[in-house]
């Protein structure tokens, strides 16, 4: 029999969901004092309303839902589900209000987007818009990259035992240390160290590509918060193509990839522990997977004789690679060039990529690459007892931070999300082609989506029709949340419904 | 029929001169194209343009980007912007670039397309041989918007009153 949820059950959602949406509006300073500081009027208007609005649903919740009783483990993970939905709503306001988007659900897109550090985007003239708008865009792939049930247990939740619970359904099941209150502001304390460091250096190094100092640091910025949280928005509509310049690409690409490392691994390499990042089965894994894509997108492109040189091959190849694979979604090239030049391996190369994703506790999405070792490991154990006689006792060891001894749950528990994550990118896929677009196309599109990439083939656009929208916004929420809470929420919804 | 050689050296530079002639207008027909082509008609057709003079249109938008003796400047069609990589001394004509606060000088370019730049690591640019200012630029008025402004009161009210309320609960 199903348990109908009761008014409590309700209550505590509603409360922590409350103090999640004000930890939201509160980020809303930011983009108010740089549209003050930048002299924006009617930004800075947007974002007045935009903070106000949100800050009163939240109020609102917190009064009418307000309980004492800690989270179980359901009510945890319908929080962080929801917190994503309202979030992605109540941060479309500002976007939707710029008139920068051509509608509510557009702006929605890329709040979502944003949020799940996807990429994907339906702004119009983005060449022309504010400042603070721009610093938004940006800001939201931030909080999004640390989870934005982290915002709020860093800053906004003193301690309680079911702050683990929210913090599991936002896709987070590793603690870099024993309190995940202390494992929240550690992930915040790396971030904010990489983001003056990576600012510093995108900043220089568009000054010295010509740039005005203070649009060099701005973009560095913006551009350094989409990069380590593995986004791909970009301030200007040409992405990193606008800066024209190998430098940007080399420093762009060195931050995507230290967004794609585990902040486990973040935490020992801080403690001197440097030796992990060559033992470590995650960054193994990344490294072989990216040089096995990286030659099926290189044997493609030179079949088409894509590229003269073998340096443009390569400049252009492994940067939109490197940039698939760890979810970034940074183009140095233009969405249409992928179907009309870059011909049909390359873009599967690129596709696999997309669908393998980074590590673990990182800010990427899609399968990961833990679970691709794990997977491997399993095969070959698999492979050992067939060979091997059958008295002969096989086990299979692998190094994540530590030796660990491989258990058959842990490489059903990584089969089981991997399969998810391929029915994800079907299903995409399918709804694409059921509008229309071909195969390829909607695969690369579905998985971009699905695995929060943000890199585009140039399906998505205002002019797309409002179901595939709808469709990539599932999949970008469904994909960043890993599924458990999204299924949690589907049960809960349910047995609402059924239950008795 | 006699000719005389005086004539018939006319006519032969005149025959040498019609040769000339056609021979530049089918230069011109497939290596330069007079009319100004849209970004996405670069885009989507780069390899039919490749290497060919083209006449392309568009704002100035973002930084001009100066290179030693050489300039990035990214021209927007409305549809995409391309970077057109120019020499400095051609762009002193350039005074707004677009943004929020401006609407930036829409110029017109003449020069090679290039579908995957030698020199630029594949960039996909022009490499502008002239530039021409068609609109000039302008600072975008910034009118406030007072129905928005008038949501901002109602909402800092609305706020201040429940602000308000708890403060006399918690007494």
């Amino acid at each position: 029999m199903i348990r109908k949820p009761n008014i409590e059950d309700i209550k505590g959602i509603g409360y922590y969901l409350g103090k999640i949406i004000i930890g939201l509006s509160l980020t809303m300073v930011i983009p108010i004092i740089i549209g003050i500081a930048f002299g924006e009027i009617n930004p800075t208007l947007d974002f007045i309303i935009s903070m106000g609005i949100t800050l009163l649903f939240g109020l609102l919740l917190t009064k009418l839902c307000f309980t004492e009783k800690d989270l179980n483990w359901m009510q945890g993970m319908i929080i962080a589900s929801l917190s994503w939905i309202a979030a992605t709503l109540l941060g479309a306001l500002p976007l939707y209000l710029s008139g920068h988007w051509n509608s509510f659900l557009d702006a929605c897109f890329d709040a979502m987007s944003g949020f799940a550090t996807t990429g994907l985007t339906l702004v119009q003239n983005l060449d022309h818009l504010s400042y603070a708008h721009n610093l938004w865009r940006h800001l939201i792939m931030f909080i999004g990259g640390q989870g934005i049930v982290i915002v709020a247990l860093s800053f906004f939740v003193k301690g309680f035992s079911g702050a683990f619970k929210m913090y599991v359904g936002e896709a987070r099941d590793e603690r870099v240390l024993p309190n995940v209150i202390d494992t929240a502001r550690f992930i915040w304390l790396v971030s904010i160290a990489y983001l003056i460091l990576g600012t510093l250096a995108l900043g220089m190094v568009g000054i010295l590509n010509g740039m005005k100092t203070i649009n060099a640091f701005f973009h560095g910025a913006c551009v350094f918060m989409a990069a380590f949280d593995t986004g791909g928005f970009a301030p200007q509509s040409q992405n990193i193509l606008y800066y024209h310049s190998l430098p940007y690409e080399i420093v762009t690409i060195t931050i995507m990839l230290l967004g794609a490392i585990n902040f486990k691994l973040h935490y020992h390499i801080w403690m001197g522990n440097r030796k992990e990042i060559l033992k470590n089965i995650e960054t193994i894994t990344l490294f072989m997977s990216i040089m096995l894509t990286f030659f099926i997108v290189a044997v493609g492109l030179v079949k088409l004789g894509t590229y003269p040189q073998a340096i443009a091959l390569f400049r252009k190849g492994f940067y939109q690679l490197v940039s698939g694979h760890t979810g970034t979604g940074y183009m140095t090239i233009y969405a249409r060039q992928f179907i009309n030049e870059w011909g049909d391996l390359a873009l599967v190369g690129i596709i696999i990529a997309m669908g393998l994703g980074g590590s673990v506790c990182s800010t990427t999405g899609a399968i990961k690459m833990l679970r691709v070792g794990i997977i491997f490991k399993a095969l070959i154990e698999d492979l050992k007892k067939i060979i091997l006689p059958e008295q002969a006792i096989v086990a299979q060891k692998f190094h994540h931070i530590k030796d660990m001894f491989m258990e058959d749950k842990q490489a059903r528990a990584a089969l089981f999300i991997t399969l998810a994550y391929l029915a994800l990118y079907g299903f995409g896929a399918i709804v694409g082609m059921l509008f229309g677009y071909p195969f390829l196309h909607s695969l690369f599109e579905s998985t971009s989506a699905a695995a929060n990439v943000g890199l585009s083939c140039g399906i998505t656009d205002t002019t797309m029709p409002a179901a595939l929208k709808l469709t990539y916004i599932f999949q970008m929420w469904a994909g960043r949340l890993e599924f458990m809470s999204v299924f949690t929420l589907i049960g809960f919804l349910v047995a609402a419904v059924k239950g008795k | 029929m006699i000719v005389n050689p005086k004539t018939k050296l006319k006519m032969r530079n005149f025959g040498f001169c019609c040769v000339i002639l056609l021979f530049g207008f089918w230069i011109l027909n497939f290596n330069c194209y007079a009319q100004s082509i849209s970004s996405a008609e670069l885009i989507d057709n780069a390899k039919q343009f490749d290497g060919k003079t083209v006449v392309y249109i568009g704002e100035v938008i973002g930084d001009i980007m100066i290179r030693g003796e050489y300039a990035w400047v990214n021209v927007n069609d409305g549809k995409n912007a391309i970077g057109v990589w120019i020499n400095k001394d051609l762009i002193k004509d350039i005074h707004y670039m677009g943004s929020y606060k401006f609407k930036g000088d829409v110029v017109e370019v003449s020069g090679t397309f290039n579908r995957a730049c030698l020199q630029h690591g594949g960039d996909l640019d022009i490499h502008a041989q002239s530039l021409t200012k068609r609109i000039a630029g302008r600072p975008a008025q910034e009118m406030p918007n007072f129905k928005k402004r008038n949501i901002v009161i109602l909402l800092l009210g609305a706020l201040g009153l429940i602000w308000i309320l708890t403060l006399l609960k918690r007494r």
